[in-house]
């Protein structure tokens, strides 16, 4: 009995050891790039992660995108961010994956790296997307050896939303944003010496380690030395941003140990008067009728403009059994949404693309305007393999400090040394790519 | 096979008469009737044991064409001082250590206070079963996120009623602050989870022998003395399973603190499971996943051995 278990597990072992994923990058370089589809009727599965206010945005626009193409279907899939970068991989790697899906430009050298998306050279040729119709660090953030993996969608860096009614209740000019680091500081005293606690520092990632993201390039700084070699977020510079942050705390303009998301929640109760969150917030914001709300640039707190920022963009992932005519068709996809960008824009992001920023339609979104003038001064980690593990570094850091278990100096030289014997494993294992 | 007996037990040779067989049955048969589970258990549970073993004995990101053979450097890794991954196992191991320590307590004591009360006869006794039985049904999602807005530290019912009420002047920080974050936790399981271990001793309770009760309470027994001395020693046998499976869900413990603490302050909750899955499924770490499992499964294995020891020890 106890013989055939053994063999029975030996046969499982052998079952579950598969080929790697093909790395031969000439896969993605057939002909057409993506502009016409003539083959035979296809369905294509398109996987992504807007499960808020965006997804039935995306759904109408995928929607659109069938009713004009007969021969192609498009079926789109949900998964939440948190479980897509886990369960995208591992079905692309057993064969069951989609077709096209989204991914986080910082995301994309990591799975470039290790074959789960295709090379689009072809589709940004087809498209005639030139650089200087992006943003460098969006242009470049989807390039990994040479090779272009992300057709950029949007763009979505941190902006500055203000509760009017909470400035109006303690005598502040509800249309006079603070944008300087004195003008922050004197509105929040103003509030306090009404008992208002007006701009809360959450320590997990949304939204103070996106307030620190900012701050840090703000103060000079970088999260990372320029080719993702070292951690430098504990550099003077990351130091002083996070200090800043916590400083909020211990002067009593925001409550200590804030939960999760209850910065937000507090915003819209009208409880908090300030939040640094990201676009994809306005539709919630804007189904509020009780919520009074602006957004602007953030505002500058160090010595120059600064912003957190991550872009999404379509990939095409590596199939088991490649097929040319689903290929095409997925390009043909992702050129019509590329091409159709403003309409994405109502889900309040930013369109990647230059003429489509430039445009009248987008001239009419006066939220997403307010978050297009922070392009120029958008920051994203660089694009190395496995980037988002020492990111987590960073995530870990601001909790211990906004959290009061360390000092801001000492949680981010702890978290810069993880995140450098992290970087270090890395660069072994992608083979210094 | 009990009813078999009846059956005239022609073929039994005579030292087996006290074991009847069914006829036309042989050495196979009970491992036929075994055969089903067996086979959901080697695939589901013994197959991935041991191939879980085998990817710790590599450094092993699926995706990547090759998993390079390390032999047991993921384990010595998690011995040697000064690795980030050891350290943040061990953590997560005394975090783990922390829940077991603190929550399987109430678990095994609360389910048996209440199940006692339930067991006694008074009007509307089968709808208080039900409530209490009823968080059980609710998924860890359902029950987490209730949890944490309740007893969120600024915008909560919780301390908004006690400092409502004057009983608190500052807010507590049930999520984010220790040791607020553990009793948090172990307030959520004991109110999510209490139902089964009351469903068990309730059951139990049915098989406490009357006819021991009544004879104690006619000896003069007071109502402590036939609970320690009648009920408990009866219980034996569900208690020994009550820990077991109580310790070895403790230990598994991860939706909670995924959902209601994030791991907050800092790693302080982050649980041994949390930081596995996070090791293995989000940084494709899953030689070293797997060697902390297997280090995880032998702590567990050595608890129930020593649960086991203990009460085979109190009892005959």
């Amino acid at each position: 009995m106890r013989a055939g278990a053994l063999a029975g597990a030996g046969i499982l072992l052998a079952g579950c050891a598969r080929e790697p994923l093909a790395g031969d990058a000439s896969v993605g370089d057939d002909a057409g790039g993506g502009t016409t589809y003539d083959g035979p009727p296809v369905s294509l599965s398109y996987w992504n992660g807007f499960t808020g206010g965006d997804g039935p945005i995306m759904l109408a626009l995928v929607d659109k995108f069938n009713g004009a193409h007969p021969n192609i279907d498009v079926a789109m899939n949900l998964v939440r961010w948190e479980d897509y970068y886990q369960k995208v991989p591992a079905a692309v790697y057993s064969g069951a994956g989609p077709d096209v899906g989204i991914m986080h430009i910082d995301q994309l050298a990591t799975y470039a790296a290790l074959n789960v998306i295709l090379p689009l050279d072809d589709v940004a040729a087809a498209l005639g997307l030139a650089e200087d119709d992006f943003a460098p660090v969006v242009w470049e953030g989807g390039i990994y050896n040479g090779k272009r993996y992300g057709i950029p969608l949007d763009m979505h860096p941190l902006g500055f939303f203000y509760n009017k009614g909470v400035m109006k209740e303690a005598g502040l000019d509800p249309n006079k944003p603070p944008a300087t680091a004195a003008e922050y500081e004197a509105a929040l005293e103003q509030m306090k010496s009404k008992g208002i606690q007006g701009s809360w520092v959450s320590p997990f990632l949304f939204t103070g380690g996106l307030m620190f993201q900012s701050l840090v390039p703000q103060f000079g700084g970088s999260l990372y030395a320029a080719d993702g070699s070292r951690a430098t977020f504990d550099s003077d510079a990351g130091v002083e941003a996070l200090s800043w942050l916590v400083g909020l705390v211990d002067k009593g303009y925001s409550p200590p140990n804030v939960g999760q998301d209850a910065d937000n929640g507090a915003f819209m109760n009208g409880d908090n008067a300030f939040i640094w969150n990201g676009p994809w917030i306005i539709g919630l914001y804007a189904s509020n009728p009780a919520l009074e709300w602006g957004v602007t640039p953030l505002p500058r707190i160090g010595t120059e403009r600064g912003a957190w920022g991550n872009s999404h963009n379509f990939v095409v992932m590596n199939q088991r059994e490649p097929d040319p005519n689903r290929l095409q068709a997925s390009k043909v996809f992702i050129s019509w949404m590329s091409n159709h960008s403003i309409e994405w824009a109502e889900a309040g992001m930013v369109p990647a693309r230059r003429q489509v920023r430039e445009s009248r339609a987008f001239a009419k979104l006066a939220e997403q305007n307010q978050f297009a003038k922070e392009i120029d001064y958008m920051h994203l980690p660089p694009p190395v393999p496995g980037i988002p593990d020492a990111q987590e570094a960073v995530e870990r850091a601001v909790n211990e400090a906004v959290l009061r278990i360390k000092s801001p100096r000492d949680a981010l030289a702890d978290g810069a040394r993880i995140a450098n014997d992290l970087l270090a494993e890395n660069r072994a294992s992608y083979g210094g790519g | 096979m009990a009813q078999s007996a009846t059956r005239p037990l022609a073929r039994a040779r005579p030292r087996e008469v006290d074991r009847p067989r069914v006829a036309g049955s042989s050495a196979a048969t009970p491992y036929l009737f075994l055969a089903p589970f067996l086979v959901l258990f080697g695939v589901f549970v013994l197959g991935p044991s041991l191939y879980a073993l085998w990817i710790s004995l590599h450094e092993w990101n699926y995706l990547t064409g090759d998993q390079p053979w390390t032999g047991l450097a993921n384990f010595t890794d998690l011995f040697e001082a000064g690795t980030a991954s050891g350290r943040f196992f061990w953590q997560s191991m005394g975090a783990t250590g922390k829940f077991v320590l603190f929550s399987v307590p109430p678990l095994v004591l609360v389910p048996l206070g209440v199940a006692l009360v339930l067991n006694a006869k008074f009007p509307g006794r089968n709808f208080f079963r039900a409530v209490y039985f009823a968080p059980y049904v609710l998924g860890v999602a359902v029950v987490s996120l209730t949890w944490r807005f309740l007893l969120d530290p600024a915008i909560g019912l919780v301390n908004f009623y006690l400092t409502e009420w004057g009983i608190i002047d500052t807010p507590i920080a049930w999520t984010n602050s220790l040791p607020w974050a553990w009793v948090t936790l172990v307030l959520v399981t004991v109110w999510w989870t209490l139902g089964f271990n009351t469903v068990i001793y309730l059951a139990g309770l049915q098989d406490v022998s009357r006819d021991l009760v009544e004879a104690a309470r006619v000896d003069g027994a007071s109502r402590w003395q036939v609970f320690r001395h009648v009920t408990v020693p009866q219980l034996r046998n569900v208690f020994v399973f009550v820990i077991t499976v109580t310790i070895i869900a403790s230990a598994n413990m991860f939706g909670q603190s995924y959902m209601i603490t994030q791991g907050a302050p800092g790693d302080e909750t982050r649980t041994a499971i949390m930081y596995i899955a996070q090791e293995g499924f989000q940084f494709k770490r899953m030689g070293n996943a797997a060697a902390m499992s297997v280090i995880l499964g032998l702590f567990l294995a050595a608890l129930g051995a020593l649960n086991f020891a203990v009460f085979r020890g109190r009892g005959e």
